[in-house]
């Protein structure tokens, strides 16, 4: 908790980079200013690098628009020997599945790091939430053979067509984002102060009244960012997903229910495709673009967060 | 005011029969006895660690929340002991509030904090919330300092007022008894006055316990006076006469500043 009085309210409005005074310079020790500069090296070359990873993808994905018309990105085929570019199924097919892993991964997650986090006793949290955080170490091509030997001939015994499915690509993803979400929100939840806890117990809130209302808003933040790498995860990840979605970019026979086709995701057409394009061609250009799209995605998706997470006030020395 | 003063209501609001209280294997309060009258306010004095605020925890079973710890004998609410089986913990802490040394408000807008209590009592009307929390904020005096900021963050307060606002949070919820944890510890002497002449408000409508380690605020704000030392209650009595003539030699000793 922290209790911003008026003069550091002052002093955070009017923080500047720490100047030193004329006098002092000299006698600045040499070793402070390589320190200094070493540090400043590491945080500019940092935002140097993400901006020429983005010139980089922007000089090769850009010639697509000239080469194709947007009227053809926007068709439903995606041909490429044919010269057919249609990006909506593309986009659909990642929509589909993360939107899919969200819906399972979120409320699961959420539920779980309450357990963890407010519910569970001390020594069953020791003991799972390291084994959680060892499950993000898996490796997606591990979770997409499980996948695909596993969960995809369940999938088609429980009726559809075929066991690679969006659904079957949702779990997977719903699967590898989760020890990503629990465990970043139950540090969240277990970040709040005690006092907080006790104020709400101690004028007769029950627990559930007390995490739900001043627990969860407490830790807002830190659960926003968990659900947020955690669709950031899920967008991104390529390999797990191409192995059981079927990777058909087809959305013109829908099924009844659209969670049960096989679709095809971008992160996927790129992997899948890159190796047998030549260096310029418009199909090569056309897969950089798909790649600004993702990079777009990605940058909305954190932008979302930052606007929920910036409306709380954010000072230094803040504890969370 | 001097302690002496005020009205003399001799009923009894709680009273505690041979209260023991255990962490783990440690006897923390031994074979505890004394009332809590009504409408006054109880001083509970003594140094660090000698039980004083675990036993102010046991008036609402906030130790519930630590699981090695266990309870002994009785402590009656209205004639009702409140650790028989079957006790609803949550109706006896709507009865008996709380207040802690640290001010915690939520980091929510203060209206949203003195709203908690009723809200999560399932009063969600606006307009009667409007209404409670603004005679919460009055019988604090903090109506007029707050009154056009009700949405601002209560994080941003003095410490001072932050503690106010959580007495007003407490009472809200109009309690019968509000436990105060060393209320005034963590604020300077112009705040501290304030909540004591706070309390001295209170003290019409509600049965106030209080620790505090400043002997001074003890005389000068309680009716009663119960000195515990090393886990046991050494003397217990009306507060004018346990400073003016305390019948223990430790009594003196530690009120006079000899030892503590």
């Amino acid at each position: 908790m922290s209790v911003v009085t008026p003069r550091q309210r002052v002093l955070e409005e009017h923080r500047q980079p720490h100047q030193i005074p004329d006098e002092e310079k000299h006698s600045t020790n040499r070793k402070e200013r390589v320190i200094e500069f070493i540090i400043k090296l590491c945080g500019v070359s940092a935002i140097f690098i993400i901006a020429l990873i983005f010139l980089f993808l922007l000089r090769e994905g850009l010639p697509a628009l000239t080469q194709v018309a947007i009227s053809d990105f926007a068709d439903a085929r995606w041909y490429p020997i044919e010269g057919k570019y249609g990006f909506t199924p593309l986009l659909f097919g990642t929509l589909l599945v993360t939107a899919g892993a969200v819906i399972i991964a979120v409320p699961l997650g959420l539920v779980t790091a309450i357990y963890l986090g407010e519910i569970a006793p001390t020594w069953l949290r020791d003991i799972l939430k390291p084994l959680i955080e060892i499950l993000a170490g898996i490796p997606s091509i591990v979770l997409g053979f499980l996948g695909w030997l596993v969960l995809a001939p369940l999938i088609q015994k429980a009726g559809a067509p075929t066991g690679l499915t969006a659904l079957t690509g949702s779990l997977i993803l719903g699967y590898m984002a989760l020890p990503t979400i629990i465990s970043i929100a139950e540090d969240a939840l277990y970040a709040v102060p005690k006092e907080y806890r006790d104020g709400a117990l101690a004028i007769g809130a029950t627990r559930w009244q007390t995490i739900w209302r001043v627990v969860m808003p407490a830790a807002k933040t830190g659960t926003v960012t968990a659900i947020m790498l955690g669709i950031g995860r899920a967008i991104g990840e390529t390999m797990a997903v191409m192995m059981v979605t079927g990777n058909a970019a087809n959305i013109n026979n829908f099924q009844a229910n659209i969670f049960l086709q096989p679709v095809r995701t971008m992160t996927a057409t790129i992997a899948a495709e890159m190796g047998e394009v030549a260096q310029g061609s418009t199909h090569y250009s056309v897969l950089f673009a798909i790649g600004i799209v993702l990079f777009l995605i990605t940058f909305a998706v954190n932008s979302i967060a930052a606007r929920i997470v910036g409306k709380q006030s954010r000072s230094r020395g803040s504890s969370l | 005011m001097s302690a002496t003063e005020g009205n003399t209501n001799q009923e009894n609001k709680i009273l505690v029969n041979d209260f023991d209280f255990y962490y783990g294997d440690f006897k923390a309060l031994i074979g505890l006895n004394l009332p809590i009258r009504t409408n006054q306010i109880t001083a509970l004095i003594g140094p660090s660690g000698c039980g004083k605020s675990t036993f102010l925890r046991s008036l609402n079973r906030m130790n519930d929340t630590i699981s090695v710890a266990r309870a002994d004998g009785e402590i009656l609410l209205d004639g009702k002991n409140i650790y028989a089986p079957g006790v609803n913990v949550v109706d006896l802490r709507r009865r008996v509030g709380m207040v802690f040394q640290k001010p915690n408000p939520f980091p929510q807008s203060i209206y949203d904090n003195v709203a908690f209590g009723p809200r999560v009592m399932g009063l969600n009307r606006e307009r009667n919330l409007d209404e409670i929390v603004e005679e919460a904020l009055q019988s604090v005096v903090m109506w007029d300092e707050v009154k056009d900021d009700l949405k601002k963050s209560a994080m941003e307060l003095t410490p001072g007022q932050q503690q106010r606002l959580c007495i007003a949070r407490t009472v809200a919820v109009k309690p019968e008894v509000i436990l105060m944890d060393e209320p005034c510890s963590k604020l300077d002497p112009m705040a501290t006055l304030q909540v004591e002449e706070l309390m001295r408000r209170l003290a019409d409508e509600y049965t106030i316990v209080i620790v505090t380690h400043s002997m001074q605020q003890a005389a000068r704000a309680s009716d009663f006076t119960g000195f515990f030392w090393l886990g046991e209650l050494i003397e217990f009595g009306e507060t004018f006469s346990l400073f003016t003539q305390p019948k223990k030699e430790l009594t003196e000793a530690y009120i006079t500043g000899r030892r503590g």
